[in-house]
């Protein structure tokens, strides 16, 4: 999305290759292009794209992908250190 | 509409027996007359199902707008469940979407002329990527509906078509072997869900990526000020008894006139955080929402004191100046949100960043603003 890069060099996404097994689930599910796959490979095309939504990691069969999910969310992790709990923000609309 | 109880969804519903939901959600009936979006019922083997039509009427578009700005937002839902849309049979596609009602109703205008069947999680009213995060669009719920819904008994396929932005709640093979329907996931957004199904349920890059335009992030803002608006009363409270402190111990006439001034720098500062920020987000050219809502605010607050130079001392103007930057740049920040490209790392980097600077800028605000009481 140009424009609307966020911060770079803190996503927490990893690929083991070792485990991938080329399904290209990661590839589909991700709304910001961060996975390709290529000869029966997903490799990480831009990390600093992702958003930590941990679409990738969830849906990939072998457990390859890992990922620390969150809300990406100012007011969620403000309330998670107040509070001392998981960030969560009743978002919606 | 559907009459809702909230809170109390665990009292007998007459004549069916349901779990208790802990979420307050509406009872399943199999038909809500009340509902205006459905206009009659289809036969299925599993028993009727209520028939959803793609109109959307004066009233979707006033719970839309009212929900937008916060009002009855945790009510607006659908019953969960199964809805035909058009004429669907068995062969018929399986479209899965919450039962937020705003996300209902703009699925049912953009599959407007498709047979198909709509099947409503109970996302407890949450739209689909909130509620996948949450793990309310999850795995278990998916199962679930589809075992309640007797969805095998329906339709002759064994597909679910869920939105992209569902995937972070919901393990495709999981599903699959839960349930024995397997998961595709659609486009990102409803209106290219006739092409995608047209295509033959293939999604172009263009399907997949999010993006953020000026009209959805507009939308967004009301939002923001309704949710300021409880701070925002009680801070300018503090700003009038604070403003009446002087050389004469307290002057009500100070309270209000300086009191005034301070209350519309900080609705300076939340406008410029929560509308104006925003709205110019991509272009404002810095990547942390703290430096684009500090920006934004410094600017506003740079427009406010020339047009006010006559009246204020040097004093009160650089305060406003840097109460208002600060201002902005808390609520800028808390805009990453809404928006769909913000790493929770990215944010948390951010903010121990920015927090400090804030509460710097705020305090040092504070000390020129009731200072200058004193020295003029």
């Amino acid at each position: 999305m140009n424009g609307f890069q966020y911060m770079d060099g803190v996503a927490t996404v990893r690929l083991a290759d070792a485990a991938c097994i080329g399904c290209g689930m990661c590839e589909e599910v991700c709304p910001h292009g961060v996975f390709a796959v290529a000869e029966r490979k997903a490799r990480i095309l831009d990390r600093n794209a992702c958003m930590e939504c941990g679409a990738c990691a969830m849906n990939c069969p072998t457990k390859a992908i890992s990922v620390t999910p969150g809300v990406g969310c100012a007011a969620a992790i403000l309330n998670g250190w107040l509070t001392g709990s998981k960030p969560s923000c009743g978002c919606g609309g | 509409m559907i009459e809702e109880k909230n809170g109390a969804c665990c009292a007998p519903t007459p004549g069916k027996t349901i779990p208790c939901c802990g979420g307050g959600s509406p009872p399943e009936t199999i038909l809500r007359y009340e509902d205006t979006f459905l206009d009659g019922q289809v036969g299925t083997p599993a028993g009727p199902v209520p028939r959803a039509h793609s109109r959307i009427g004066v009233r979707d578009l006033l719970g839309r707008w009212k929900v937008r700005w916060g009002i009855g937002r945790d009510r607006y839902r659908v019953a969960p469940g199964l809805y035909a849309l058009g004429a669907p049979d068995g062969s018929a596609p399986v479209l899965v979407t919450a039962n937020y009602k705003l996300t209902f109703d703009v699925l049912r205008r953009d599959a407007a002329g498709l047979d198909a069947w709509i099947l409503a999680l109970d996302t407890r009213g949450i739209n689909v990527w909130c509620a996948a995060g949450e793990g309310t669009f999850g795995t278990e719920e998916v199962i679930r509906r589809v075992a309640r819904t007797r969805l095998a008994e329906i339709v002759s396929h064994r597909r679910l078509i869920l939105p992209q932005l569902g995937a972070p709640g919901v393990a495709a093979h999981e599903v699959r072997k839960g349930c024995g329907f397997s998961v595709v996931y659609g486009p990102v957004r409803s209106r290219d869900i006739r092409p995608f199904l047209h295509a033959g349920m293939k999604a172009s890059p263009e399907m997949r990526r999010v993006v953020f335009p000026m009209l959805d992030r507009l939308v967004l803002t009301p939002i923001e000020i309704t949710n300021l608006l409880r701070p925002a009363g009680w801070s300018a409270v503090a700003l009038f008894l604070l403003a009446g402190i002087g050389p004469g111990i307290f002057s009500l006439e100070a309270a209000w006139q300086r009191g005034s001034a301070a209350v519309a720098a900080l609705a300076g500062g939340i406008l410029a955080g929560a509308v104006v920020t925003p709205v110019l987000l991509p272009w404002i050219p810095v990547r942390a929402f703290s430096v684009k809502g500090g920006l934004a605010g410094g600017v506003v607050a740079a427009c406010a004191v020339m047009w006010r130079r006559g009246v204020l001392d040097a004093s009160t103007a650089l305060a406003l100046l840097l109460a208002m930057a600060a201002v902005s740049s808390f609520v800028a920040m808390n805009f990453t949100g809404a928006t769909p490209f913000t790493s929770p790392s990215g944010v948390e980097k951010e903010m121990r960043r920015a927090l400090p600077v804030q509460a710097g800028l705020a305090v040092l605000a504070g000390l020129l603003w009731v200072g200058g009481a004193f020295f003029r």
